[in-house]
């Protein structure tokens, strides 16, 4: 270890004997977690590719241009597309009621915005069937004027919503809160409408969390299964996402096709993951350098 | 733009905040809001402004009525404690912000918007800064950022909440000039906030002395400091050493045991004869033998010699009471005291208080 040349930060790292671990148990502790990392995350990972490229370049592309895998992928980018926009506006504006105002029934709020992450998929799938199902509660209005929502594109998006509903405003509560709204109310003292203060003031200073909670939220609206699984009917071609088509091409023995279009959530997964740590960066960036003013302002609060 | 607060009242829940507060300011006036943490004076400045909406009463700008003007249409230049600098804009964005977002009629063209921030720029002495970002600055360029922000719309009112808080104390004294001066020259009406009685009796044309959401005495620094109208107004505004006593003439000197809680105070010339007396460590002089029978006798506990005066803590002999006295340099030599010592407290000033039961 110490024959590798380490660059200045992590030299000191190593080098600071008096306050880390002895070698072997530092060795012992970095081996086992990428020994775990590499049996549950890389193999697992590498083997998605390995298996949709076994019989070859033209059977993986071929999978993928196959009409029900389009379908399937069309379907998904649109229901992507109709939930994620939706819940960032709602992230946004459910951040700024919470952050910026006090209200009775505000810890209900915060508490029924992380319900989706509490309640099984599958249960926030049901939970349509029996608003909207035939036996449902608005089934047989629905049914008498011809409103098809279970089985259709409307189901899977509503499915899809509620499961992402949290992670946008999550992502914007506690930045949002530790923000304050004196900068804000600095805005309007000067004259800035409620537009100009939100467009000139709010946004600026959340667009990082609010691009991460996207970013967190379009993963999980494009690999949703459970929710989409119980709304869908899992019909070809018309109500099949991307995560749905992988399990019938894997239940009909399809294997390469499955891992086929595996593979593409799984790129898509990669490209979040790099996304995400770039923003990431971004997000950490500027609290750096704003920390000698936080210094001051914790200084002056007795 | 002179301002009225006619019995102004606010709550948050069932904590009174301000408590019937009523203050004329007349135009041009710079005057000091002054008073402990949790007085009110923050929420009556954001009142003014317009970020808070009275439970009762009403406000008058110009002589108008503005307790439900909204806060775009008050005109007022608001410096927050923190700033509240825009992070993510530079210095002279900061400061252009104010008439950027005038509305398209009257808003000044982007060339004189440039010409308008260098002069303003020039005017906080941060026309080389105005490139930076707010976290580049110190502390006392910030302040000035936001001084210059506030300006830029020429603002007929300037609202300072605790300005010079978060300064450091060479800094502070600096700016405390600077804005007096700046006040001098722009006569533009101000409202300062702060929890700082050198800062108010220093910058401020009057003071508003401000205790549990009631003002408790309004006056200039002169007035506030040499007579204060009540005992709280006499405790917040410098040192104080308090005594106990009974009115009985000259005698009420001598340190009796503390009067039990719960009493109220008022100023003497009122109902009962116990009485509460109040004396600057200034005030209190030192004889090396009783001069009269009413001086009390203590014990010479610390010397410090640091400073423009020595300090002297003493303790009284009869009832272990701490007394704090203040003397020149020359009087302390001429003395010639040493710590052990005893000695004998003569008051030249003192303020007395009566004590209403209630």
């Amino acid at each position: 270890m110490k024959s590798l040349s380490i660059t200045s930060t992590k030299d000191l790292l190593w080098k600071d004997s008096l306050t880390t671990e002895s070698p072997l148990i530092r060795r012992l502790l970095i081996g086992t977690a990428l020994l775990y990392l590499t049996f549950f995350l890389f193999i697992p990972l590498a083997a998605v590719f390995a298996e949709a490229l076994k019989d070859g370049i033209v059977a993986y592309v071929e999978s993928l241009l196959n009409e029900d895998a389009l379908a399937s992928i069309r379907l998904t980018l649109l229901v992507a597309a109709v939930a994620v926009p939706l819940n960032a506006l709602f992230g946004v504006a459910a951040a700024w009621a919470i952050a910026k105002f006090d209200f009775v029934g505000k810890q209900i709020l915060i508490t029924l915005i992380d319900m989706p992450l509490a309640v099984s998929p599958v249960i926030s799938g049901l939970i349509y069937v029996l608003l909207f199902g035939l036996q449902g509660w608005f089934g047989p209005w629905l049914a008498d004027h011809d409103i098809k929502i279970m089985f259709a594109l409307p189901g899977i998006v509503l499915a899809t919503i509620f499961v992402t509903v949290p992670f946008v405003a999550r992502e914007l509560i506690p930045l949002m809160q530790s923000q304050g709204r004196e900068e804000e109310e600095a805005a309007i003292t000067l004259g800035a409408s409620g537009w100009q203060m939100f467009v000139h003031i709010t946004l600026p200073n959340i667009k990082w969390s609010l691009l991460y909670g996207v970013i967190l939220c379009n993963a999980r609206a494009m690999g949703e299964f459970g929710a989409v699984s119980v709304v869908s009917g899992h019909i070809r071609g018309l109500t099949n996402t991307m995560p749905l088509h992988v399990e019938i091409l894997y239940n009909e023995y399809n294997a390469v096709s499955a891992f086929a279009v595996a593979s593409l959530l799984t790129l898509l997964a990669v490209v979040t993951l790099a996304v995400k740590a770039i923003v990431e960066r971004k997000t950490h960036f500027p609290t750096i350098v704003a920390d000698p003013m936080s210094e001051v302002q914790t200084g002056s609060i007795r | 733009m002179s301002i009225q607060v006619d019995h102004v009242t606010k709550r948050f829940g069932a904590f009174v905040v301000l408590n019937d507060v009523s203050l004329h300011v007349q135009e041009g006036e710079l005057v000091a809001l002054l008073g402990p943490s949790g007085c009110g004076k923050t929420t009556l400045l954001r009142i003014l402004a317009g970020l808070e909406k009275p439970d009762r009463g009403r406000i008058f700008l110009h002589g108008t009525e503005a307790t439900n003007r909204r806060v775009t249409e008050r005109r007022v230049g608001f410096v927050f404690q923190h700033y509240a600098l825009f992070r993510h804009m530079t210095v002279a964005e900061n400061v252009a912000f104010g008439l950027t977002v005038q509305p398209r009629s009257l808003r000044p063209s982007p060339a004189r918007i440039q010409e308008r921030v260098r002069e303003l720029l020039t005017l906080v002495q941060l026309q080389a800064m105005a490139g930076r970002y707010p976290s580049q600055l110190s502390g006392g360029q910030r302040q000035r950022v936001a001084l210059a922000r506030a300006l830029a719309v020429e603002p007929k009112l300037l609202l300072l909440d605790e300005p010079f808080g978060a300064l450091d104390a060479k800094v502070r004294k600096e700016l405390r000039r600077w804005l007096r001066r700046l006040h001098d020259e722009l006569h533009i009406t101000g409202i300062l906030v702060t929890h700082d009685q050198e800062e108010a009796l220093e910058v401020a044309d009057r003071v508003v002395v401000m205790h549990q959401g009631n003002v408790e005495q309004i006056g200039t620094p002169d007035e506030v400091y040499e007579h204060p109208a009540s005992p709280f107004v006499c405790q917040f505004l410098g040192d104080v050493n308090v005594f106990h006593g009974r009115a009985v003439q000259e005698r009420n000197f001598p340190a009796l045991p503390p009067l039990p809680d719960g009493e109220l105070v008022a100023p003497v010339g009122t109902v009962d004869e116990r009485e509460i007396t109040f004396v600057r460590p200034h005030d209190l002089d030192l004889n090396r033998n009783r001069m009269n029978p009413a001086q009390v006798e203590a014990i010479v506990r610390y010397v410090l010699t640091a400073g423009s005066r020595v300090r002297i803590e003493l303790i009284a002999q009869n009832s272990t009471q701490a007394i704090e006295v203040e003397l020149t340099k020359e009087r302390y030599r001429e003395l010639n005291l040493r710590e052990g010592e005893v000695v004998f407290v003569h008051p030249r000033r003192r303020q007395v208080f009566k004590i209403l039961r209630s």
